[in-house]
């Protein structure tokens, strides 16, 4: 093979470059995937809300996001920050910021397509035992939901780790810059490549086999 | 705020207008999304096929393999596989221009995707359609051809759609080796003219006019491949 040495990875270098950018995106997935949610299901249940003003505003926010690269995204907001507050925010805040933004269009897209899939009965019957709105919401269809989509917004957060490594379009340190900073580093940078493309593999690949398992189980229980 | 969209009609330097420079990405942003697509297409539709052979277990096992590989590396890693180490590990690709690299890149990346499309969409096929084709003496190829294939794809329209836009938003990430693509573009003209908000939306806009524009072939197409009768709305292709 072309004269690749992997030889040159030590723990030492692994805990001195790679945990803290693996740390990192971890962070990011957890926390836009937390922030997407709550800020999708709004957008989710402003959509459904039946009313024009709310609806409008959410429908055009959704489908805008929708259909703009993540990386146009993500170097948007951070070199549009400091033209907007006159001083420019880290490359870190900046790329958290931006992910809960951006995948919040895409949760409640499933948020959404989650509530419809409630049998509208199931309202109904909350109604008729006299919930408030939010009352249905909170303690009949939201739990529902949630459930039936589950795997999912799981498989989402797969999709979303993947997509962390774009904050390379920053310079924001995660994963994949903690690899590229290390095989720099040591001059090596082709091997470092590789490593990344293998520890994300091994990450990706257990947790959609975690995903697929859930998903039988939920299926039977249903 | 005051947008001052003069800025397009500035000389870059060279001797063209940032629009000009804008619209010349364009055209590699469609380029690149382009000959991946067809890339993915083909690669996806056979990949899809052969995870769906009934005789072929190890056919059937490199298929997946395929899938699983492509699709649990991040796009950008996988641009940085092909153009970094692969013509380090292979000499001969040396001569590969970054270009093809970066549509194979994209290519394989998204044939994952489509791959499990058209698996799903033979998945969903009545069992009869197979024992039809088979009753009628077609071989395994024919009715694949004749049956199998032209019902996956009707069905499987819809997701199909999405992931052909989702290819021109991930053309996007060909910056990364520098591609004159437009977020390349959006990067260089932002720091030269210093007007990143008027750059933003104008590129925006293209990727969103794209964008339409996909969609609308697509369900054009949709239409007019439509079987009077066979309604394939949701994927749910006949009862089980």
């Amino acid at each position: 093979m072309g004269g690749l040495d992997l030889s040159f990875v030590n723990w030492d270098i692994i805990s001195k470059f790679v945990v803290n950018g693996f740390w990192f995106s971890v962070q990011l997935t957890v926390i836009a995937t937390l922030g997407g949610i709550a800020l999708g299901t709004v957008l989710a249940l402003m959509r459904l809300s039946g009313s024009k003003v709310l609806a409008l505003p959410a429908t055009i926010y959704v489908n805008g996001m929708r259909s703009i690269p993540l990386v146009m995204v993500i170097l948007g907001f951070f070199l549009l920050v400091p033209f907007l507050i006159g001083r420019p925010i880290g490359a870190e805040l900046s790329a958290i910021i931006t992910f809960v933004a951006f995948e919040a269009a895409y949760f409640s897209e499933i948020m959404r397509a989650g509530i419809q899939s409630i049998p509208r009965g199931q309202v109904h019957a909350g109604q008729a035992v006299g919930m408030t709105y939010s009352q249905n919401m909170r303690l009949i269809v939201l739990p529902q939901a949630f459930r039936n989509m589950l795997p999912i917004l799981l498989t989402q957060t797969i999709i979303l780790f993947q997509d962390t490594s774009l904050v390379y379009a920053i310079g924001a340190y995660d994963l994949l810059k903690g690899f590229t900073t290390a095989g720099k580093i040591y001059g090596r940078p082709e091997e470092a490549y590789i490593l990344a493309a293998l520890v994300y593999f091994v990450i990706c690949f257990g947790l959609s086999y975690l995903v697929k398992k859930l998903q039988t189980k939920i299926a039977i229980v249903r | 705020m005051n947008l001052d969209w003069h800025v397009f009609l500035n000389d870059d330097g060279g001797g063209r207008t940032y629009l000009e420079w804008m619209l010349q990405s364009w055209g590699w942003t469609l380029s690149v999304a382009g000959c991946a697509y067809v890339v993915a297409m083909i690669t996806g539709v056979i990949v899809g096929t052969a995870r769906t052979l009934p005789n072929s277990p190890w056919l059937v096992r490199l298929a997946n393999a395929w899938v699983e590989l492509f699709r649990n590396i991040p796009l950008l890693v996988q641009i940085f596989l092909w153009y970094f180490v692969l013509p380090k590990v292979f000499p001969a690709m040396q001569k590969v221009p970054g270009f093809a690299l970066v549509v194979l890149a994209l290519g394989f990346f998204t044939s994952a995707r489509i791959a499990e499309q058209v698996r799903a969409g033979i998945q969903a096929l009545p069992k009869g359609q197979r024992y039809a084709a088979s009753a009628m003496g077609f071989t395994t190829a024919q009715s694949y051809r004749y049956v199998l294939l032209p019902m996956c794809f009707r069905i499987i329209m819809p997701p199909l759609t999405s992931e052909t836009m989702n290819m021109l938003k991930n053309s996007s990430v060909a910056f990364a080796v520098s591609v004159a693509e437009l977020t390349w573009f959006y990067t260089q003209a932002a720091e030269e003219t210093s007007k990143g908000i008027e750059i933003f939306l104008g590129v925006t806009a293209l990727y969103i006019i794209s964008a339409f524009a996909v969609n609308r072939v697509m369900a054009f197409i949709e239409k007019r491949i439509q079987i009077p009768g066979f309604i394939v709305a949701g994927g749910t292709g006949g009862g089980h």
